[in-house]
């Protein structure tokens, strides 16, 4: 077995009803070079204390689940190595911007929520049966909204992004990807409806351009692009009111 | 207890359950649906997924081949009835998929592109990139928020499935967030829960396939087929068993022993030239393939790695450009996981479990031997796979018969009478009491994970991919010696809030249920056949005199289960000879 070495891990406490205010608790593990934190996190719950809470599953960086605050930034914890952050303590905390439910559990909902309302699904520009088989759409019509449509919502751009942690209206960062995602797709006939909300009080004008979102992605799925292309599409639907022959 | 009434439940939110919501919500817009999933649906294991999803696609494929496929593959344990229907949908799911806005990879005229998996004899492998099944979760979770009549309840926990004469109606939920119990009253139920390959020690599936819904109706005497037929995917990572997709040899990749030698030959998938050729080599089915390495490693030509014994999956001849358009998540496994830039260096690979080919048994409808109660995707039996499923045949069965599952369901629904409440009040209540009992006990006794750990390697060492009449009688023992532990487990944790302790208590429940069906449907099978190996005397090879036929373990109170079997369903391909490389290529030439 390859050799093991030592850290601390400092892990936020919380649970509702019994806390009165979150804690931080450490916990000395041994890890090997190829530890994640998830698997130190694992290694504690397994071992030590059966009551540490937090979200995993697929441990490949693809479900989503294990988003939090590794050493004050957001990542995902199957994805984030233990070698990478000696001599510790290593400060694990949950994902900012979000009602602690327990430990490094957050409330999600607000983000599922807000998904729902971005018209996240095809409206066909142009019906077509089944037996028509596939709409053709080129590599190159693929191209313009693929890297958009790779969002795994993980919630790291949200505990990044400061205008959602001052007024969690605001639409945030991977929702207006998702959005953008539906709207470059050239199957999709349902822009002017999700513009609507593009163009709102939540929409992509809260945003204050600082791009720590797409840093934080862990799908390089660049959300920032996706705002900023919609306060261009924004701003031309908005003056292109006063053409003639528009609504 | 909260009680909500509904038409049709849904215990599970992945491929399957998004699947079978969307059609009965489409169905019938008046139908109450619940969709209960205990992580939010775009978490379900169907996420993992790499590959690709089979349909038949080209002018020169036709359902006869996939057929074909499909139940040489499964070594003709398959239902040909299920698989029949199975290919006939399969295009047009995947058609659907595409209208919904799944994300398919072009060719350049902007049709749907298609690639080779193992044991396929024409292309007829859908895929996104390497995110297939990334895409189409997310592209029916979002498509099924379209549907207001369906009512979610995520990160709810199923704990009990309520029966009532003879009538699945219902199922207990615990709110993960608080701790409280509810009782779905519901005139269908449709299971799609996956599968629960986590019995298992090395596994490329994730932390929730724990095999729930398999157990829930395990133990409301639903009788579990095929359960010793699991499936070891041959190119995982060893140690955490994460997956390098069947893609990667679709496209080229070659698997080669610490000598740099291509040993599929050696075990009658060879020549290995010409290459890339289908249902040859490094293309042949996954159970051949996982049974090379297993002779390779005794032969000692494997590679050592600190987590044991691996041989090179190389992708190298791919080059740069194709590795990150055709497998981009392959290229950033390799690199966050093991440092490896796979366009430069080979990848250390090994044999892990990966899919439960057995489940809840269905017929073509998907209707389980309960009325009322339904089954789709992994944690179905549904009789396409037979002993050995073959790569593509899973992502394109979720939809195929998750769609059926949620129509049928639907239509009985219409039929059935109103739930009972009452009887239904009192099991539920007991169920909410068994479940709490757990967090009752004083403090003391062995950790979970403790007995987890002891179940995962008793599992491995009794069924591995060759397996021994003594270990697997060891692995029977240890499981109901586990089972008797289990009430006396440690539990620290007596929150009710987010109480994940407590969860994976009920869960170990459910895998020790399962684990216990697979041990000993894998004994009562006395002969070789696909994922199921025996090394013992006489039983090496395939006896279709005595076992063309399905196991069914049946659920006794505080014993090994009852071990039954039912008939094969062969309609037009009577048993033959599988063969794979130059051995099937003159077969078929044979055949004409």
């Amino acid at each position: 077995m390859a050799d093991t070495r030592k850290i601390v891990l400092e892990v936020l406490r919380y649970t509702p009803g019994q806390s009165t205010a979150p804690t931080l608790q450490q916990y000395p593990i041994e890890f090997t070079d190829d530890m994640s934190v998830l698997q130190g996190l694992q290694q504690v719950k397994d071992f030590v204390d059966g009551s540490l809470t937090f979200r995993w599953s697929c441990r490949m960086a693809i479900c989503g689940s294990c988003g939090m605050m590794i050493d004050g930034a957001p990542k995902l914890a199957c994805r984030a190595f233990l070698r990478d952050f000696l001599p510790g303590p290593l400060r694990v905390e949950p994902l900012e911007h979000f009602p602690i439910e327990r430990d490094l559990v957050v409330d999600i909902s607000d983000f599922v929520d807000k998904l729902g309302r971005i018209t996240p699904w095809i409206e066909p520009r142009e019906p077509r049966s089944l037996e028509q088989g596939e709409y053709l759409q080129t590599p190159a019509q693929l191209e313009r909204f693929e890297s958009f449509s790779h969002c795994i919502n993980c919630m790291l751009c949200y505990a990044a992004c400061p205008q959602y942690g001052l007024d969690s209206r605001f639409l945030g960062p991977a929702a207006t990807a998702l959005l953008h995602r539906y709207n470059s797709d050239s199957r999709d006939g349902a822009q002017a409806k999700r513009m609507e909300l593009v163009n709102s009080e939540e929409g992509v004008w809260a945003c204050t351009a600082v791009g720590y979102c797409s840093e934080v992605c862990p799908k390089a799925v660049d959300p920032a692009n996706a705002v900023n292309q919609n306060k261009t599409a924004s701003a031309v639907s908005w003056f292109a009111r006063f053409l003639p022959g528009r609504g | 207890m909260d009680t909500v009434d509904v038409d049709v439940v849904i215990i599970g939110g992945g491929g399957a359950g998004l699947r079978a919501a969307i059609a009965a919500a489409a169905s019938d817009p008046q139908l109450k649906i619940a969709l209960v999933s205990k992580v939010y649906p775009m978490r379900s294991h169907t996420v993992a997924a790499e590959g690709g999803s089979a349909a038949v696609t080209l002018a020169e494929d036709s359902l006869e081949h996939h057929f074909n496929d499909t139940v040489s593959g499964g070594d003709w344990l398959c239902d040909q009835d299920a698989v029949e229907y199975f290919v006939e949908h399969c295009h047009e799911e995947m058609v659907q998929l595409e209208h919904w806005g799944c994300p398919w990879s072009r060719r350049e005229d902007g049709r749907v592109n298609v690639r080779a998996f193992g044991g396929m004899k024409i292309e007829r492998t859908w895929f996104a990139a390497d995110l297939t099944g990334f895409h189409m979760l997310h592209t029916l979770f979002q498509t099924s928020m379209k549907y207001p009549s369906i009512r979610r309840f995520d990160e709810h926990f199923c704990c009990d499935l309520l029966v009532h004469e003879g009538s699945a109606q219902g199922v207990v939920v615990i709110d993960i967030a608080t701790g409280e119990f509810s009782m779905i009253l519901a005139r269908a139920v449709i299971i799609a829960t996956g599968g629960a390959g986590r019995v298992f020690r090395q596994n490329t599936n994730g932390g929730i396939v724990t095999g729930d819904g398999m157990a829930l109706a395990y133990r409301r005497g639903v009788p579990l087929r095929d359960m010793e037929f699991m499936q070891y995917h041959p190119t995982c990572m060893p140690g955490t068993g994460l997956l390098f997709t069947e893609a990667c040899r679709g496209e080229g990749g070659i698997l080669v022993n610490r000598d740099g030698y291509r040993y599929l030959q050696d075990y009658g998938l060879g020549p290995p030239d010409p290459w890339p050729r289908k249902k040859a080599m490094e293309l042949g089915p996954r159970d051949r393939l996982s049974q090379a390495f297993w002779h390779e490693q005794r032969k000692g030509r494997t590679i050592d790695t600190p987590h044991g014994p691996a041989v090179h999956l190389d992708l190298r001849k791919l080059g740069e450009k194709l590795l990150r358009e055709r497998l981009p998540q392959i290229c950033e496994l390799a690199r966050d996981f093991l440092g490896i830039d796979p366009a430069q260096a080979p990848i250390p690979v090994r044999p892990c479990v990966h899919y439960t080919m057995g489940g809840i048994p269905t017929d073509v409808n998907t209707a389980a031997p309960l009325p009322g109660l339904y089954a789709a995707g992994e944690c179905a039996s549904s009789g396409i796979h037979g002993a050995n499923r073959l790569g593509s045949n899973s992502l394109a069965e979720l939809c195929v018969f998750g769609r059926v599952a949620g129509e049928q369901a639907a239509r009985f629904a219409r039929e059935a009478p109103a739930p009972n409440g009452v009887s239904l009040r009192w099991q539920a209540q007991d169920a909410r009491g068994s479940a709490v009992g757990l967090l009752a006990r004083p403090a003391g006794g062995e950790r979970l994970a403790t007995l987890r750990d002891e179940m995962a390697l008793a599992m491995e060492q009794g069924g591995g991919i060759y397996r021994l009449e003594p270990e697997m009688q060891a692995t029977c023992k240890k499981i109901a010696e586990l089972t008797e532990r289990l009430p006396t487990v440690n539990l620290g944790d007596r929150s009710q809030c987010w109480n994940t302790e407590w969860l994976a208590a009920i869960e170990l429940g459910f895998q020790l249920d399962v684990a216990q069906a697979m041990a000993h449907s894998a004994l009562a099978r006395r002969e070789s056949r696909g994922a199921h190996q025996r090394l013992d005397e006489g039983l090496t090879e395939r006896d279709d005199a005595n076992y063309l036929k399905h196991t069914l373990a049946s659920h006794v109170r505080a014993g090994p289960p009852a071990i039954g079997w039912s008939e094969v369903v062969i309609t037009r391909s009577p048993p033959g000879v599988r063969a794979y490389g130059a051995a099937g290529e003159s077969k078929e030439a044979a055949v004409g």
